[in-house]
């Protein structure tokens, strides 16, 4: 029950986009079309369902105070986690790497339709965001650690699938000139979190 | 990615430029209106509007990511010939990090109340666009001062939009600015209600989408076709 909690909370009442505004620059300049948002959001989900439970165990047994005490009793007071900014992006990057060429020998069609996404996630700031808010909030296990993972990547998903089906639409209507484009992007986006705040309350 | 509005490369070789020519000048003023990175470039938007609720956080993080940035960009700027290219992200993601935890070190050790309602939003300072889009579009093709001057007038106009958005917000949205009461307490008592929507982070993205209409349609060549 606590899993599907966390998942439910991820997606709608904290979404990445609506409550924290993270991956804002890829979400504003990939949501032209569906088609290549749907591409964008099915690899932020991947990355972020690899990448926050791998840094959940960097976190656990490396960099939290003590965390060291697996290796020998002599390093229980060692506290690292100063270095979890620099740890939490070398591995980002390595695994969006990683699963780049997984995908490119494994699932060719896929890696095709991905495209130049893949590499581009390594920086989108949702990925680490996801890292560093489950560091904060402190999951208690590896399976509340991925939940949390999927559930950013699902509402990140939607948020962006739903902001390009308006985007398409929005071509054929008469925006005022100065408003075309990015601003009219950006208020848009802010009724969709008011419409997301509704959501807010909710708990299983 | 965003689109990027690419600096010319300074190639010509002038013996002794002075340190705040007309050109340098340009590089620090541009950014605040013509070539603004949140409003014009679409740079470093993540963590531009969750700081916003106030305007002691915001300033503090303007001043974070203006560190940054001119640090790191002089850093890679100077260290730009012995980088190999094709490991390049990686060695300005270290070099960025490394910034961002000193940052980070600093703000606990002085700031420690502000760093708590930043939260992850520091860390975050190292996935920030505008930073890592500046590395990649000036600071590996420039001088090192120009550079340096690059990151500040960057990080000021990031800044500006973020204290911008604080002030309307923290002013209709708790009637104080940096934690001092401005709405007298007598228009309380008229009836005066504080607008607690604004508080909320959808409003962030609505007063970021009028501020770039009033821009645009103050400068018309901003206007992006149809």
């Amino acid at each position: 029950m606590e899993h599907l909690n966390i998942f439910i909370k991820a997606i709608f009442i904290e979404n990445m986009i609506f409550a924290y505004f993270l991956g804002m620059c890829s979400y504003l300049a990939i949501s032209k079309t569906v088609k290549s948002a749907i591409g964008l959001g099915l690899a932020v989900i991947f990355v972020l369902f690899i990448s926050v439970p791998t840094c959940y165990l960097l976190e656990k047994y490396i960099l939290k105070a003590g965390a060291l005490q697996w290796l020998s009793s002599d390093l229980a007071a060692i506290d690292l986690s100063f270095l979890s900014f620099i740890m939490f992006i070398a591995t980002i990057a390595s695994i969006v790497q990683l699963v780049e060429m997984i995908i490119e020998k494994y699932a060719p069609a896929l890696y095709s339709s991905l495209g130049i996404f893949l590499p581009l996630i390594a920086v989108n700031c949702s990925i680490l965001g996801g890292a560093l808010f489950m560091q904060e909030r402190e999951y208690a296990t590896l399976g509340e650690a991925s939940v949390f993972g999927l559930g950013s990547g699902v509402g990140w998903f939607l948020a962006i699938v739903a902001l390009s089906a308006i985007r398409e639409k929005l071509r054929y209507s008469n925006v005022p000139a100065p408003l075309r484009g990015l601003g009219i992007t950006f208020i848009l986006t802010g009724l969709m979190a008011i419409a997301f705040m509704s959501f807010m309350g909710i708990s299983l | 990615m965003s689109k990027e509005t690419t600096a010319a490369p300074a190639k010509e070789k002038v013996p002794k430029e002075p340190l705040f020519s007309a050109k340098n000048k340009r590089l620090l003023y541009d950014p605040l209106n013509d070539n603004n990175p949140i409003t014009v470039q679409v740079l470093g938007i993540c963590s531009a509007l969750a700081v916003t609720v106030k305007m002691k956080p915001a300033i503090v993080m303007a001043l974070a990511v203006m560190v940054v940035c001119a640090f790191s960009n002089l850093i890679i700027s100077l260290i730009r010939n012995i980088i190999p290219n094709r490991i390049r992200i990686i060695v300005q993601l270290t070099v960025v990090a490394a910034m961002v935890i000193i940052v980070d070190q600093f703000l606990k050790a002085f700031v420690f109340d502000v760093s708590k309602q930043l939260s992850v939003f520091v860390g975050l300072i190292i996935t920030n666009c505008i930073i890592m889009g500046r590395l990649e579009a000036f600071a590996m093709a420039n001088k090192p001062w120009p550079s340096f001057l690059d990151g500040i007038g960057n990080g000021l106009g990031y800044g500006i939009i973020l204290v911008i958005v604080s002030i309307v917000r923290e002013l209709l949205g708790s009637g104080a600015l940096m934690g001092f009461q401005i709405i007298p307490e007598s228009f309380y008592k008229m009836g005066y209600f504080n607008n607690s929507l604004i508080i909320m982070p959808p409003m962030a993205l609505i007063i970021v989408g009028i501020i770039i209409w009033i821009q645009r349609s103050r400068n018309q060549k901003l206007i992006e076709s149809k």
